[in-house]
């Protein structure tokens, strides 16, 4: 079994989602060799085989582009498996790949289980076991699902180059909102999730932050709603957090929210779906109507 | 300008899911089924550019499943589309992403369509895969997690959601597709009289097997819950008890309460 492990690079930064990789040909009994458009001034902590194309040639984005240079990686090492971050780099340019080599892709690969490939389902609540019909592989691993594992030697570099315009044209980089709360520093955190059912219950949960002297936090939904500010968002495309406490109201917990929340000292958790995916990093789940259990918790306390 | 937009409809993620017959999917008695979300907003962005272009655009919605998926197509027509395409599959849910990918690419390919909308992912699968590979198929340009969309002159801009919030700009050229992230639009709810244009709007059906030429790549082996990993607690109850025991575990497990 042969891996070829896609790097991570972005604004002029090697991404530590790359060791991430490294963890999974790990885990897989394999032997690997990583693909990187970066600059050899960040080269990975990574004892395989490199192949390095410059990111100020080839573009930090250029879909087309890398598609070509990692079938030329592909074309060399011949590997039985393509492997990429679940990510906005991975999931656009995976498909690319598996598409080029008219072979199997797995998406958002959690754990490995014989020949198959466990994958999360209905927004996480279930999971599949999927088998590659074809020989070749491409996959794409969920972030934070395997070990970090950084190596203490040096890769051994293959310079790599790649010309043409693709079908997509890189712009820039636009920053990320400014932060008018900083959830990082809270003790308590109170979010609210699309249980809240309507942006007028969205007071009902503040009340309840405010009355732990805490934020208030919110899941993605909420956000893209409108009815909370997105500098209160918590996970992957808004802040990540650790607080003392921290309560999702009516969260389902998605991944990408998980991601953002899961590593705070005590997680409390409130929906009525008994089997929403909250409940798995959870400590206490309570199963209630929010709009009747948040009002009393908030009275009791105050 | 001919534009088309690829919905999927799926159950409603508050269901309870249980394994199907062949233990490889969930049975679908008992599921109520809307229209994917995701794909909610590549309707409205997909209608919006057909506003903004007028009399010179034709939207046109596809979808592919049983009969019960005509029900996500009307919600499209009552959106906006202009007309739709229903691709009969009663076995849908056997269909790996490649297979889909290169049914809704067979019939674009006829169609000759310039711009393709589809959602990132689905809620149910969520492969992130399917629209990426209609645009390979097709040869394509093509932007994924879009959250800002703009057309002119040819040309799309697209802002793409990275993490951390941080955004990146790309520009495309025609014909492309795009995938469209949740929060780039507020797709709008179906008026009254909307719903009743849509019901004289054609829907055209086409059999699978018409479009259908490719084997599956990928087959699933099982579906199931995830294995629990125990340690946290379920309280059940009324409501009163309920706040006296959080209360309770709150002051002995956390140092927030005193």
């Amino acid at each position: 079994m042969k891996t070829l492990l896609i790097a991570e690079y972005r604004e002029g930064k090697l991404l530590d989602t790359t060791y991430e990789l490294v963890g999974f040909a790990g885990q897989l009994g394999a032997e690997s060799a990583m693909l990187l458009v970066g600059s050899d001034s960040q080269l990975p902590a990574y004892g395989g085989a490199l192949y390095l194309a410059d990111a100020a040639v080839c573009g930090e984005y250029n879909p087309d582009l890398h598609k070509k240079l990692i079938l030329q990686a592909i074309e060399n090492e011949k590997p039985d498996c393509i492997v990429f971050i679940h990510s906005s780099y991975g999931w656009d340019l995976a498909p690319r790949v598996a598409a080029a080599l008219k072979c199997a892709q797995v998406s958002e690969v959690i754990a490995i289980d014989g020949g198959n490939f466990e994958v999360g389902c209905c927004n996480a609540k279930m999971r599949r076991s999927v088998k590659a019909a074809s020989g070749r592989v491409v996959i794409t691993i969920q972030a934070g699902a395997f070990p970090v594992v950084r190596q203490d030697s040096a890769p051994r570099v293959e310079k790599l180059t790649a010309a043409g315009a693709g079908g997509v044209e890189f712009v820039g980089y636009e920053p990320a909102e400014a932060k008018d709360v900083d959830l990082a520093k809270a003790e308590v955190i109170v979010t609210a999730g699309r249980g809240v059912g309507k942006k007028e219950n969205v007071p009902v949960i503040q009340a309840l932050a405010k009355a732990l002297g805490g934020e208030l936090g919110a899941s993605r939904p909420v956000v893209d709603a409108g009815w909370v500010e997105h500098s209160h968002q918590v996970g992957t495309t808004g802040q990540t957090v650790s607080p003392k406490l921290y309560i999702a109201c009516g969260v389902s917990g998605a991944i990408q929210h998980l991601a953002g929340m899961k590593k705070s000292d005590f997680i409390l958790a409130i929906n009525k779906d008994k089997d929403a995916p909250i409940g798995e990093v959870a400590d206490v789940l309570v199963v209630a109507d929010l709009m009747q259990f948040v009002p009393a918790l908030t009275a009791k306390l105050q | 300008m001919k534009l088309l937009v690829c919905i999927k409809q799926v159950p409603d993620m508050e269901s309870r899911f249980k394994p199907n017959g062949s233990g490889t999917w969930f049975e679908e008695a008992d599921l109520a089924f809307r229209m994917n979300e995701y794909d909610e907003y590549a309707v409205e962005e997909a209608v919006r550019l057909r506003e903004q272009l007028a009399d010179s655009a034709e939207l046109t919605v596809l979808s592919i499943g049983p009969d019960r998926v005509v029900e996500a197509i009307k919600k499209a027509l009552a959106m906006g589309a202009d007309k739709a395409v229903h691709v009969q599959d009663p076995n849908v849910a056997d269909k790996d992403p490649w297979q889909i990918a290169s049914i809704i690419a067979a019939h674009a390919r006829d169609q000759g369509y310039d711009l393709i909308f589809t959602g990132m992912q689905s809620q149910d699968r969520g492969s992130a895969q399917v629209g990426v590979l209609v645009a390979e198929q097709l040869g394509h340009s093509c932007a994924t997690t879009l959250i800002g969309f703009n057309y002119g002159d040819g040309v799309v801009t697209a802002k793409r959601e990275l993490e951390g919030g941080i955004k990146g700009v790309v520009k495309l050229k025609l014909p492309a597709l795009v995938t469209c992230q949740l929060g780039l639009n507020v797709p709008r709810y179906p008026t009254l009289p909307n719903i009743m244009k849509a019901k004289k709007k054609e829907i055209a059906t086409i059999a699978v097997g018409d479009l259908l030429r490719e084997e599956a790549l990928v087959t699933t082996t099982s579906f199931h819950p995830p294995a629990k990993k125990g340690g946290g607690v379920v309280l059940e109850g009324e409501v009163g008890l309920l706040v006296d025991q959080v209360i309770g575990i709150l002051k002995e497990k956390t140092a927030v309460l005193r």
